[in-house]
């Protein structure tokens, strides 16, 4: 009796509490008996999860970095002053270092000098070495020991690390670097006191700076720090006040608000584009729980019989979606970071967008990501299976005991109010403003109306199919037709689940395709009608130090060959200091027809509606939305420390610019500023003019080897396909979450089929031949595919109307036209169409393999 | 709710130290059950089954024969009328309380088996146990009882229909219910088995000291009960009379 009783209280503490161990007992069997559903559940997930927390290290990691080395710019500095339009005169830069409450101020003079041989320009800061080293003490040069005023000879500079490997130089090397159209040549005395990784940095003496690169007398900015006890805000006020035209004065925080202005639409979009992923990965683990929930159905009840509470059961089917969505989000976590790494390491911090060039960043473990991350992947896995959990619970035992009543547990899906409400919702949000600058009603908009699509789909299912049915009532059809047509009909709630792997795949399928479609065709459109010359010349590809002066104009334009040169001047005015620049173009504009030169859109003023005193201006979209110009108002801007009255002409189109542009004519812009170089010409040739022959006379003049030429032909290639290198990783997501979704297609597919193992041995009995069984899949197969793409059809060009009319230009500030790409939407439809009923026969004919008489027997 | 059960556990104490319990295993009183539709499936049925009795219940399609083992087992509620199980009226409980009554109390032999593919023949044998708290050794015992012994590790898929049946009773009586509830236990078995299922199952009955109440077509299986009821639209009426 002893040891028996001993023997027992051990086995019992082996066992541990009884209910968790049928809670482990129920959970294992189930795995056991179907691993593979749970790994496809589990690696939905976890995809899901790796792409938004990839997508989220990356952006994290080149922000970051990109702000280090910005900030690494700013060092110590308390405030900034900067000139309106780039550059401002000197003579402001004693005032303020005698100025009360000024400890130091330090003028610096920041290029972005022309590299020749280079796509990319050099950072060049010229600084004051004695005011810097209170300041900016990383940006001292290091010269070497036997030149020790190397920090203040005029023919020095000093390089980062980074840039003297990316311009393959050492420290006694010379460097060649462009201004105008000459080549300024210094000589390289060794690297800086400190830089960050990967950045590309040149420092040298201020005044020589300005004398290397023609700008005596000009500064970019003035650091100040101010005396203890000085009030910042206070101070800030008083000397904006002081120069309300020509300087900016600007904290460190305005420039970190620069930065996220910048990239933070492009951040935020693929972060979405990933969660799109994640969203695919959840529906995919609400249809295989739906699944296997209602194949145990039975099972269930019997549990419920026995004497498991309802709540009991309610926690056994969240636990097990909770644990596929916990597996799932770990393993996308460890993905993720395998990706963020990768990517940073082949593709750079900017993912093809352009927005961080020149960091080096590295993917650091980011804890409070990771846990949200964790977080949404298994919150996502347990919101997929508590629908199916709580039918589950609520279900008779009685009832569902039987077999046969599994449509009943998916009848609560057959009501259409939920779905009608989401997609109300849905297109009520489409008519509200942008949130922070972000499209986020939009982006709730496309969610809810994915929700309501998908939940739709038993009714949409329901009526369809019945019409069908009675259609085809009337009609002599085949036994496979009828049989096909009845089980739609009348079990549309399951059909409905295989329905929506479909539609939510096929739905964002078209949904981008029309989107990236429609602006790719808006912006070759678009260039089409800003490259209206023959030939380009560019005295520079980067920075902003190559410029043409006068005489070298007139050299072009009467060259042999060329009937028209219409010139072009390139700056930038800081209008916001929390904002990034606008830039300013100035081209010979017609005020009479400026749609001639400009990719108007929308209705002009008319030359004669401008009043005497004030000018044109012709301002791009963004303009309008983030500084909320509108046509005909008149605005004050700054133009060479003086400011000047414009009045708004027209408003055009410019995908090359989210922050802002401005046009004006170039003769308003030489009288006002008197700065009459120029640095982009557009060539209109003589009739019979060959191109070659043209550019060969131009190489020829004696400035010719600084110019770079592109024919149209040239410009729109490189375009579109920067444009679809900056897409890649759009591409990337959207493929992996239509992966997902075919995943879901062939596992819902795959379920049902199996499930109906009795139903098939039936027909078997009754006489219908295995051919006729898969014949029937496939039918089956073929039909609920067609209905998911015809509403999925639907579904994704409303989906597309919202991304092309409201989140793009409410992230990007541009709008564009809508365009449908027929052929690649009929290909991947026919496409999706073979999957889908190749799936239900392979399927199938595992099914129809199954012993007939082990089939029809009532049990399982 | 909670002083009913307790009752209970002291009558089952009671039980355990040998004393007779005059409580009957189950009372019904003015039964009635109908259906949305206006079916009317039970009028006013009285029933009362003695502690240790088994009575098999035999009837047409249709009569609510499976209806009335519904009502008792709490899967089920009458629209008037009471069933006290073991003293404690069930019309009482809500569904929580219901089924932790039926955990305790009530064991199942369904004509579909019923018998769960993925988990072993002990782990099936062994789920009133957990569900109970109780560790689940006596389920291979139970096993064992009805001729299945060493095959605790084998999956449902691997037994014949016989022997799927043989482990439902195991499962039913593992927990020491007072009441069995067997409907139509050997609907789905060939003659020879349903004999030997039938047989066991008495044994079985008597042995754990529990009563009960089978439902089935066959004359053959009710004859292997001590009494047999015959429900009609009158309500039950005794066939046979067996001490």
């Amino acid at each position: 009796m002893t040891s028996a009783s001993t023997d027992t209280g051990t086995r019992a503490a082996k066992i541990g509490n009884p209910v968790r161990t049928l809670s482990r007992w129920l959970l294992l069997g189930e795995w056991r008996a179907h691993p593979v559903r749970a790994l496809v559940a589990i690696v939905a997930i976890a995809l899901g999860v790796a792409l938004g927390y990839a997508v989220d290290l990356i952006n994290g990691a080149a922000f970051n970095e990109f702000s280090a080395a910005t900030r690494s710019l700013s060092g110590q500095s308390d405030l900034q002053l900067r000139g309106v339009q780039g550059l401002f005169d000197d003579a402001v830069y004693p005032q303020l270092a005698k100025r009360k409450g000024v400890a130091v101020a330090s003028p610096v003079l920041e290029l972005n000098v022309t590299v020749p041989g280079q796509t990319s320009a050099l950072k060049v800061l010229g600084i004051d070495t004695f005011r810097a080293a209170h300041i900016t003490p990383d940006l001292i040069g290091v010269p070497d020991q036997e030149k020790p005023f190397d920090t203040l000879a005029d023919d020095a500079i000093f390089l980062s690390p980074a840039a003297q490997q990316w311009l393959q130089v050492q420290p006694g090397q010379m460097l060649a670097l462009r201004n105008g159209t000459a080549i300024v040549k210094l000589r390289v005395a060794g690297g800086l006191v400190r830089a960050r990784t990967g950045q590309r940095l040149a420092v040298m003496d201020i005044g020589a700076a300005q004398w290397r690169f023609g700008r005596i007398g000009q500064l970019s900015r003035i650091d100040l720090k101010l005396q203890p006890g000085v009030n910042r805000e206070q101070f800030r006020y008083t000397l904006q006040a002081e120069f309300p035209m020509r300087l900016q004065v600007s904290e460190s925080q305005d420039q970190e608000s620069r930065n996220d202005n910048m990239s933070r639409a492009y951040r935020i979009n693929l972060n979405v584009l990933a969660l799109v992923a994640l969203f695919t990965g959840a529906f995919l683990v609400f249809s295989t729980q739906a699944l296997s929930v209602i194949r145990r159905r039975s099972q269930f009840a019997l549990l419920r019989v026995l004497g498991l509470r309802r709540n009991q059961l309610l926690r056994q089917v969240l636990l097990e979606g909770g644990l596929l969505g916990c597996v799932g989000a770990l393993l996308g976590l460890a993905l993720g970071y395998l990706l963020a790494g990768l990517a940073l390491h082949f593709l750079g911090g900017d993912l093809g967008g352009g927005y961080f060039r020149g960091v080096q960043a590295s993917v650091q473990f980011d804890l409070p990501a990771a846990m949200i991350f964790f977080g949404l992947g298994s919150g996502i896995a347990l919101l997929g299976s508590l629908a199916p959990a709580l039918e589950a619970a609520r279900a008779q035992p009685a009832a569902a005991l039987k077999s046969g009543s599994e449509e009943t547990a998916l009848a609560r899906l057959a009501t259409p109010w939920p779905a009608l409400a989401c997609l109300l919702l849905g297109a009520l949000l489409t008519q509200m403003p942008p949130l922070f600058d972000l499209p986020v009603f939009g982006y709730m908009a496309v969610a809810l109306l994915l929700i309501g699509g998908i939940t739709l789909m038993p009714r949409v299912a329901s009526l369809v199919f019945s019409a069908l049915q009675r259609f085809s009532m009337g009609r002599r059809n085949g036994v496979i037709a009828t049989l096909v047509l009845a089980r739609l009909a009348n079990a549309p709630g399951q059909a409905s689940i295989a329905l929506g792997g479909v539609l939510s795949s096929f739905s964002l399928i078209v949904a981008m395709a029309i989107m990236v479609t429609s602006f790719r065709i808006s912006v070759d459109d678009w260039m089409q009608q800003i490259l209206s010359a023959d030939l380009y010349v560019r005295s520079a590809s980067n920075g902003e130090t190559g410029a043409m002066r006068p005489a070298e104009q007139h050299l072009l334009a009467t060259a042999p060959g060329v009937a028209r040169a219409d010139f072009l001047r390139t700056s930038t005015l800081t209008l916001d200091p929390a904002r990034p620049p606008v830039v300013l173009i100035a081209r010979a504009i017609d005020a009479a027809d400026p749609a001639r030169t400009l990719p108007i859109i929308g209705p002009q003023l008319p030359a004669s509606a401008i009043a005497t005193d004030s000018l044109p201006i012709w301002v791009s979209e963004a303009m309008v939305d983030l500084y909320g110009y509108r046509l005909g108002q008149q605005v004050t801007l700054p133009l060479a420390a003086h400011s000047y009255q414009f009045t708004v002409a027209g408003i055009w189109r410019d995908y090359a610019r989210q922050s802002g542009a401005i046009q004006l004519r170039l003769a308003d812009y030489q009288r006002l500023s008197g700065d009459t170089e120029v640095t982009d010409a557009a060539l209109s040739l003589q009739r019979d003019a060959d191109p070659g022959t043209v550019i060969a006379a131009l190489r020829a003049l004696p400035f010719g080897a600084t110019l770079e030429f592109s024919q149209p032909g040239e410009i729109r290639a490189l375009t579109l396909t920067i444009f679809d290198r900056s897409f890649a990783v759009t591409y990337l997501l959207e493929i992996v979450a239509i992966v997902i979704g075919l995943f879901g297609v062939a596992a819902t597919f795959s379920a049902q089929t199996l499930a109906r193992a009795r139903e098939f041995g039936m027909l078997r009995h009754v006489g219908v031949t295995r051919r006729q069984i898969l014949s029937m899949l496939a039918l089956e197969g073929g039909l609920l595919t067609a209905l998911g793409m015809l509403v999925g059809f639907l579904l994704g060009w409303t989906i597309s109307l919202i991304l092309v009319f409201i989140v793009n230009p409410q992230s990007f500030h541009w709008t564009m036209e809508l365009h449908m790409p027929w052929p690649g939407l009929a290909l991947v439809a026919l496409l999706l169409l073979f999957s889908a009923g190749a799936t239900a026969l392979l399927a199938g004919s595992r099914a129809v393999s199954v012993d007939v008489l082990h089939s029809v027997r009532e049990d399982w | 709710m909670h002083a009913n059960l307790e009752t209970s556990h002291t009558v089952d104490a009671a039980i355990d130290n040998g004393i007779d319990n005059a409580i009957p295993a189950l009372q019904c009183h003015g039964l009635r059950k109908s259906y949305g539709h206006g079916r009317v499936v039970l009028a006013h049925l009285d029933f009362t089954l003695a502690a240790g009795e088994y009575v098999a219940i035999m009837g047409d399609s249709g009569v609510g024969k499976s209806t009335l083992l519904n009502l008792i087992a709490g899967l089920d509620s009458a629209n008037s009328g009471s069933i006290l199980i073991d003293g404690v009226n069930m019309s009482s409980l809500d569904d929580d309380a219901a089924t932790l009554l039926r955990r305790q109390k009530l064991g199942f032999i369904f004509q579909a088996f019923h018998v769960l593919p993925h988990l072993t023949l002990q782990q099936n044998v062994a789920l009133p146990l957990l569900l109970n708290g109780s560790p689940p050794e006596r389920a291979s015992e139970l096993l064992a009882a009805v001729g299945l012994a060493g095959r605790g590790n084998d999956f449902p898929r691997q037994l014949s229909g016989g022997e799927m049946q043989r482990v439902a009773i195991a499962r039913a009586l593992v927990h020491r219910p007072k009441l069995i509830l067997a409907d139509e236990p050997t609907g789905n078995l060939d003659p020879d088995t349903a004999h030997e299922v039938l047989a066991l199952l008495r044994h079985e009955i008597k042995a754990n000291g529990a009563s009960a109440i089978m439902v089935t077509h066959s004359a053959a299986a009710a004859a292997s009960a001590d009494r047999i009821l015959i429900m009609s639209a009158d309500g039950l009426q005794p066939l046979v009379q067996k001490s």
